[in-house]
């Protein structure tokens, strides 16, 4: 693969690093942790070490101080060989370090970027429940004020690392509002009284990261334990969600690129009619649009990753949603075409394309679904 | 003791090696490089060293281009504690030869004080095989060549060389130069903290006069020509059709 040539040997050496760990540890594990469901211990203490848990913090609050960009290009050298393992890097970013970064206090920063920035730690985002999906105005989970703290009633569901998350950021409803209104962003420590962790659901893919619903019986969370203001809870994140879809872009991105090295891998060696396959024409242009894509969605991601390190917010919610619905299809497209290469042998479990077609599908549909994204642009461009 | 590494910045071990069209030599323009490596393990043995508490400082020194400072940077990232760039060539073809920057590097030594040098056995591009060698002779230093293992005892080195049919321990006095094969250990991944800290270490950039060396070329490149193309093989169904394949060509 060529590099970007728009990246400094700093990015490249970093790519690299990553690229080489990636390979090594996470490539002999992948099938493993699709069939087990489950991520093995030794899994977090690599990533930490390299930084990539931790990646967003800032140095001020002790964390390694990287962009968004280094953020998804880790995320794509991982997700190239295992796309569940990928989510853990910048775990806490969508839960609390963007919030932080954007909408806490410096105490609140200074009490928990040190804690992300150790790179233990994971933390998940309360969101959705069963009742609401792409439509939050019917959240509810309510938190009641009540002297310094709030009391927080209600369920989430699908809640993807909340079973090991340290901290979840839940959305509970403040006050009355339409829309988005009246919903307010609260950091809930595991383990606090009153918090039920469920059992975790059965996926197509991403396995090896949880999903869980979560309960909330008269939780009680500390009042400074509110990011942002009150009532500006959907608000705030959205305004997260612009710098965490490139992100999951970048996993989609990774997803993809490992399908097509794994199907050009194939088509090289497989021989059918006396040649190589990759001959043929049928797989020859197969392979090469998939690499177009590839090629556009990398493009696009870094465009993406350039405005938001750059400070720009004009544009950027719908930018970040093009490259978040360009990559996922991308995905899905790329990883059923190598599927396809690979013949009879990509239908089989034992193949790595069989389980990126089943990663694949959750790219359109998490973070926001491809609809979504595009109602996001269209409304950029109304009058 | 500080410990001096050397480190050459190579064309990438993954870049498939062109030669340009006059003969005259590979073709580096806007070519991937990075670093040679066996530089890469002597750099990673001298982070250990330091971990260990045997070292104090870790300098790494690159002689060539300007570009070499990324190379540097690599070496920074992954713990060596500053770098010296010494500008010997403007054009990335034009390769210093192994005595000029043998004689860089014992100024090099004798201005940091360094008490020993750990380089890689040769580069992967030209494979000279020569620095270690010339430095120690200009320095009157102990050498250890091929070394996958070493141990600092005291006033003397311990390492254990490859060498043809086997392993070889010897013993050598300090200071010393010793020049590290590729089974020394892994070295580690640059991570993301260090890459970032690597961009506040000192970098010092020094030309070859600096040194008083002369650079220019002693030796002539004649040729330089790709390798021939291997021939398709062919597969044969038995054993006695091999035996009769080899008996017809004549090598049995």
């Amino acid at each position: 693969m060529l590099e970007s040539f728009d990246q400094s040997e700093e990015l490249q050496m970093f790519r690299e690093a990553v690229r080489k760990m990636s390979e090594k540890e996470f490539a002999p594990i992948a099938a493993q942790i699709d069939d087990e469901d489950a991520m093995p211990d030794k899994v977090m203490p690599l990533l930490r070490d390299m930084g990539l848990v931790q990646l967003q913090v800032s140095e001020a609050y002790e964390g390694p101080g990287g962009t968004l960009l280094m953020n998804c290009i880790a995320k794509e050298e991982v997700a190239r060989h295992s796309f569940a393992v990928s989510h853990l890097v910048g775990a806490c970013d969508f839960a609390m370090v963007l919030p932080l970064r954007a909408f806490g206090t410096e105490e609140q920063r200074r009490h928990f970027l040190p804690q992300v920035a150790t790179g233990n730690i994971t933390a998940a985002i309360g969101l959705t429940e069963p009742g609401t999906g792409s439509d939050v105005s019917g959240i509810k989970t309510t938190a009641r004020r009540d002297g310094d703290h709030w009391v927080i009633n209600g369920q989430k569901t699908f809640i993807t690392k909340g079973d090991t998350a340290k901290f979840i950021n839940v959305i509970a409803r403040t006050s009355e509002g339409t829309r988005g209104g009246g919903l307010s962003s609260f950091l809930v420590e595991q383990r606090t009284p009153g918090l039920t962790i469920g059992g975790a659901v059965r996926k197509m893919g991403l396995r090896g990261i949880k999903s869980v619903d979560l309960f909330f019986d008269d939780l009680r969370v500390p009042a400074e334990n509110m990011i942002g203001a009150e009532g500006q809870g959907f608000k705030n994140t959205m305004h997260c969600l612009n710098y965490n879809r490139p992100t999951v872009a970048a996993s989609a991105l990774g997803l993809a690129q490992g399908a097509l090295d794994a199907a050009v891998a194939y088509a090289n060696e497989r021989e059918q009619f006396g040649q190589k396959v990759i001959q043929f024409q049928a797989i020859g242009h197969k392979l090469a649009e998939m690499r177009i894509q590839i090629e556009a969605a990398r493009a696009l991601l870094y465009r993406v990753c350039a405005l938001a390190d750059s400070g720009a917010t004009n544009g950027l919610a719908e930018m970040a949603s093009c490259a978040k619905a360009f990559a996922s299809n991308t995905a899905m497209q790329v990883t059923t075409e190598a599927v396809q290469v690979f013949g009879g042998a990509g239908y089989l479990c034992d193949n790595p394309v069989e389980r990126m077609m089943r990663d694949a599908k959750v790219t359109q549909i998490y973070e926001g679904t491809t609809e979504i994204q595009k109602l996001i642009i269209a409304r950029s461009m109304v009058a | 003791m500080k410990v001096l590494v050397p480190v050459k910045r190579v064309i990438d071990y993954n870049v498939k090696v062109r030669v340009k069209s006059d003969g005259s030599g590979v073709d580096l323009a806007n070519v991937k490089m990075s670093m040679n490596p066996f530089d890469e393990i002597a750099v990673e043995e001298a982070i250990r060293l330091k971990e260990a508490g045997t070292a104090d400082e870790v300098i790494a020194v690159s002689i060539g281009v300007k570009q070499a400072q990324e190379t540097l940077r690599t070496a920074l990232a992954m713990g060596a504690d500053r770098a010296i760039l010494v500008v010997a060539a403007d054009d990335v073809h034009q390769d210093i030869e192994p005595l000029a920057v043998a004689k860089i590097l014992a100024k090099v030594v004798e201005e940091e004080g360094a008490g020993l040098v750990l380089a890689g056995k040769q580069a992967i591009d030209n494979d000279m095989n020569a620095t270690g060698q010339m430095l120690s002779a200009l320095l009157g230093w102990s050498q250890a060549t091929f070394a996958s293992d070493l141990k600092i005892e005291g006033e003397h080195a311990v390492v254990t060389r490859e060498v043809d049919g086997g392993l070889q321990t010897i013993k050598v006095k300090m200071p010393a130069i010793v020049t590290v094969d590729l089974r020394l250990n892994e070295p580690r991944y640059a991570s993301l903290p260090n890459i970032m800290k690597a961009k506040k270490k000192p970098l010092d950039e020094k030309t070859a006069a600096d040194y008083g060396i002369d650079v220019s070329p002693r030796l002539e490149v004649v040729k330089t020509s790709e390798p021939e193309t291997r021939q398709a093989g062919e597969i044969v169904p038995d054993v006695d059709t091999l035996v009769a394949k080899l008996k017809e060509k004549g090598i049995i």
